[in-house]
């Protein structure tokens, strides 16, 4: 065997002997088996990733354990770089989920738990590998089920069964079309290798049609708006470090799968598709963003982060399929690089902000931050780390959230080179929302940061918060320390990511369009910004500053006081912003997009209305376009499931009998069927 | 190596500058509402206080909050690093461009909102609330207006640009440079806090936005803050003064240049300031909930701004 072979042998080892000894040992040694084995699996698969795309070399190999097609795998470049993705966010969740589930012990299942961990990411080490049409929808399918299991951990909470629900959903409708296109695309070859997809692909028919069930089938996946319905409730549900893994890298896989078809086997298509992508990526991060500003859920809020930063990837994506279109280079590989640049940022900030808020849900046992505060005191690490990754999803530099983004700017700045005004209008439209949805991310963040660890404990329980193990410390810690490495290095990480996608739908080969100097910047490009150096510089004055105080003898003492009150004195939690209130000037910014039902009711003294004796005040935000598009579906599904209700008479000979007349039919199709 | 004395010079200039600019705007004020007022260097007196006295800090606050004015104080340093005030090009237009700009002040008002967040006063969160709300209505328009300068001089790089419209002249009348300018003057209000978004001189609780993010503040804190904030003013000052009205900027390293370049800058410093002086004489504070129509409205001129620029390219 070849070294990467050995390498991919070696990780899928790992997770089956983990997956394996989770689910025969015990509760106790369930726990640590299975995050020994996801740990090293992941271990292994970073080392095949980052060898890969190093030294660029293409793996291939298919196993005779599929009947019909066998088991196709390929590492490129775009696999090599997801893998990379896969397994980075594996690591961490692996060794954070060992402290973490402890408190599971008793409750729920852990073997279960620990071995269904593994084959997670042994779905998604594959899926970014497969070669064939069969490999990549039987594991799309595995995975899909397998994060249904593992969304379903906590399976007695009503609201658990409910995410799943609808998660398992909306991920086979995205599965029906995903079939649906491969159908097309293939020409109803299952056994079709991506090699010959990719030949016939220039004078297929129904390009178009492929195109867009591509999109639908891939953004259901991604949770790109409008199919993000799901994220939201499935994410928050699940264990901490599982939401994690599927914030940070499962989604991706639509990112992937968008990637491999769209930009690889179909060769990217007219401007019209990336308009579609961008316009699509736009609004999944605004609305995201707004939304997310709204909920006072830790962990619901971080997972419509999550369709904020969707958006921006596919802002990239669009754009680059566009400048694609008009034959711009240069400028489409650095809309995809940008694109994926910001995949693996997405992948490491999203995933260190689920950890810390699994870190803070096992100190105080609730999600609702109005009843946290004064955290930073009690879990002074799960902060700082907590801190690191909501400045990189604000984007601030130099934090890797702010290389990706400027790089998804300076792609949008090179829209004026398009040669219709008409469409390259639309350029400066999707900068000032991006710059709109950056705002407003950081005022979120501000909240989400603000209300759960700083000032005054604001319950019984944020009071009592303890720091939480140290495996949970030092997954927080990896993700960390790659949020402000990957934020240092964007002049390494562009012109290795221009390499892994040439030759990917007539991309140029990323050495002759990006090369990147020190400080970056790009060809093609308007403008040039150096992360090292503006690091180097802002720790530099920081530095500065005390010394210079130092020099001109400040007065260096420090008296603690009290928070003035107003005259006041026994200052209570009651009387700190909340969330809530945070959010409202920015509510009433956009209630026209909220449409928030507020309902006011006073009780006035009978004697006279100047004295109140009780104020109940409710007000809920629902996402109201959700209702306009989902409720007419569900009603409809409910009455063609009224309809057809008689067939299931729950007799199992009747179940057998349908199961012979479709058999036969379908043998009579295959027969009479040219 | 003496361009880059010159450049590793200029953000102390600004630093130094800073104080007497607000001074000089309060004085004009004073002035103009029939008051004999403080001298201009009253600003420098208040920091020597300031510095000498011992800080208080509240038992609720954690290390962030004496940390977070290092980093406003640091952040708005770089930013004054980045914009030219004397002398183009710029070896320093390779660290940063105007993206990096927005963001560095991004990272100001993210850290010290938090601040704001940190003593548990109703105060603080109140201000930090507004601070972030404005903020991010500001922000696309800045996004925006730099893209329509950009489209212009071909770069987002600072000094490219004040070199494109010295070499072009005439740009500076075309609409999409006036409406950029429009929008940005609209913003550098907002952004630095000046009426009618912000009242500088309030403690009224209902209206004040940065004085309430900042009021747990005291001794070396508080200076280091108040010094940030007017050299952010300073800043943005010199950005709309050299983006739009280039001209006398040092494009050669003799001394008569720098000379030259000092006193246009310091010229077009005291236009504007009289010019914001006269305003904020002439309006009064907007109520907080009609702020979002004023940052609309620059958002407006912004992108009437690059559709213009886009079509009489």
């Amino acid at each position: 065997m070849t070294p990467p072979g050995v390498l991919v042998a070696g990780a899928v080892v790992c997770y089956l002997a983990g997956a394996l000894a989770a689910f025969l040992s015990n509760d106790r040694w369930g726990r640590a088996l299975g995050a020994l084995g996801a740990g090293s699996g992941a271990l292994v698969s970073l080392g095949l990733g980052i060898a890969a795309l190093t030294t660029g070399s293409v793996f291939t190999a298919v196993l005779g354990v599929l009947p019909l097609t066998g088991l196709a795998l390929r590492i490129d470049g775009l696999s090599a770089f997801f893998l990379i993705v896969v397994a980075l966010v594996g690591v961490a969740s692996a060794v954070f989920g060992y402290g973490y589930s402890a408190s599971y012990q008793g409750r729920y299942s852990l073997r279960r738990l620990g071995a269904l961990f593994n084959l997670l990411l042994l779905t998604l080490t594959l899926q970014v590998m497969a070669d064939n049409v069969l490999t990549f929808l039987l594991l799309w399918e595995a995975m899909s089920l397998v994060a249904y299991l593992l969304v379903l951990t906590e399976h007695d909470e009503l609201a658990t069964i409910r995410a799943a629900n609808w998660y398992i959903a909306i991920t086979h409708v995205g599965f029906a079309a995903l079939l649906a296109m491969f159908f097309l695309l293939s020409a109803g070859d299952p056994a079709a290798a991506f090699d010959s997809l990719r030949a016939n692909a220039p004078a297929l028919a129904h390009r178009n049609m492929i195109f867009l069930l591509a999109l639908f089938g891939f953004s259901a996946k991604a949770g790109l708006i409008p199919l993000h319905i799901w994220l939201p409730m499935a994410h928050p549900v699940a264990p901490s470090h599982v939401s994690a893994l599927m914030s940070g890298v499962v989604i991706k896989m639509g990112v992937y799968g968008f990637c491999r078809v769209v930009l690889d086997l179909l060769g990217g298509g007219p401007a019209w598709w990336g308009g579609l992508v961008l316009a699509l990526g736009v609004a999944s991060a605004v609305f995201g963003v707004l939304y997310a500003l709204m909920e006072h859920d830790l962990k619901r809020l971080l997972a419509y982060h999550s369709v904020e930063n969707i958006g921006i990837i596919f802002i990239g994506i669009g754009a680059g399929l566009m400048f694609q279109s008009y034959g711009l280079m240069t400028l489409a590989v650095l809309g995809f690089v940008a694109g994926l640049y910001h995949t693996i940022n997405h992948a490491c900030f999203k995933g260190l902000l689920f950890l810390g808020a699994g870190s803070v849900l096992h100190a105080t046992r609730t999600r609702n931050m109005e009843e946290m505060g004064g955290l930073i005191k009690r879990m002074p690490r799960t902060a700082l780390a907590f801190l690191i990754g909501a400045a990189s999803i604000s984007a601030l530099p130099p934090l890797n959230g702010f290389a990706s983004e400027w790089l998804v700017f300076q792609t949008l700045l090179g829209g004026s080179q398009i040669p219709q005004p008409s469409v390259a209008l639309i350029m400066p439209i999707a900068v000032a929302l991006l710059a709109l949805t950056g705002g407003l991310a950081m005022a979120c963040f501000v909240k989400a940061f603000g209300i759960t660890f700083l000032a005054i404990p604001r319950s019984r329980a944020a009071e009592e918060a303890h720091e939480s193990p140290a495996s949970m410390q030092v997954g927080m810690g990896i993700l960390a320390l790659a949020c402000v490495g990957l934020g240092l290095i964007p002049f390494f990480v562009v012109p290795v990511l221009g390499r892994a996608l040439a030759g990917l739908g007539r991309l140029p080969s990323g050495a002759a369009t990006l090369t990147v100097s020190f400080p970056l910047s790009i060809p093609g490009t308007f403008g040039s910004m150096s992360s090292p150096l503006l690091a180097a510089g802002l720790l530099l004055l920081l530095g500065l500053v005390p010394l210079a105080l130092w020099l001109i003898g400040a007065n260096r003492r420090i008296r603690i006081g009290d928070t003035w009150g107003c005259g006041r004195i026994g200052q209570t939690p009651r009387m700190q912003y909340t969330a809530t209130a945070f959010a409202e000037p920015l509510r009433r910014v956009f209630a026209e997009l909220y449409r928030p039902t507020q309902d006011l009711s006073i009780d006035f003294h009978p004697e006279s209305k100047y004295f109140v004796q009780s104020i109940e005040y409710q007000t809920e935000i629902h996402p109201w376009f959700e209702k306009l598009l989902y409720q007419p579906l569900i009603r409809l599904f409910r009455q063609i499931a009224d309809r057809v209700r008689w067939i299931q008479a729950g007799w199992l000979g009747l179940y057998l009998t349908y199961m012979l007349v479709g058999l036969v039919a379908l043998l009579a199709l295959a027969w009479w069927a040219p | 190596m003496s361009e880059w004395l010159v450049e590793v010079f200029q953000p102390f200039l600004a630093l130094a500058l800073a104080p007497g600019l607000v001074g000089f705007i309060r004085w004009v004020k004073a002035r103009l509402q029939s008051r004999s007022g403080p001298p201009p260097w009253q600003p420098y007196r208040e920091l020597r206080k300031l510095f000498r006295k011992e800080a208080v800090v509240s038992g609720n606050a954690s290390w962030l909050f004496r940390f977070a004015p290092y980093v406003l104080f640091a952040s708005t340093l770089a930013i004054a690093f980045l914009v030219p005030l004397l002398v183009v090009p710029r070896h320093f237009d390779m660290v940063g461009d105007l993206f990096v700009v927005v963001y560095l002040l991004l990272l100001g008002t993210f850290w010290l909102a938090l601040a704001g967040l940190d003593v548990g006063s109703a105060f603080g969160g109140m201000g930090s609330s507004r601070a972030v709300t404005v903020a991010a209505l500001s922000e696309p328009t800045i996004a925006t207006a730099i893209f329509s300068l950009a489209l212009g001089a071909g770069s987002t790089n600072l000094g490219a640009i004040v070199m494109a419209t010295m070499s072009e002249p005439s740009t500076v009348l075309t609409p999409g440079h006036l409406l950029a300018f429009a929008a940005l003057a609209i913003v550098t209000i907002a952004e630095a806090g000046r009426l009618p978004v912000d009242n500088p001189a309030t403690h009224l609780e209902l209206t004040m936005i940065h004085e309430a993010m900042i009021l747990e503040y005291s001794g070396r804190y508080l200076a280091l803050l108040q010094c940030g904030s007017w050299l952010k003013l300073f800043v943005f000052f010199s950005l709309l003064a050299n983006l739009f009205f280039p001209w006398g900027v040092a494009t050669t390293l003799t001394l008569g240049a720098l000379a030259w370049a000092v006193v246009t800058l310091l010229l077009k410093l005291v236009l504007l300031a009289v010019a914001l002086a006269v305003l904020e004489t002439r309006v009064a504070k907007l109520r907080l909930f009609r702020v979002p129509e004023l940052l609309s409205t620059s958002f407006l001129l912004a992108l009437l701004a690059i559709t213009s620029s886009f079509l009489l390219r």
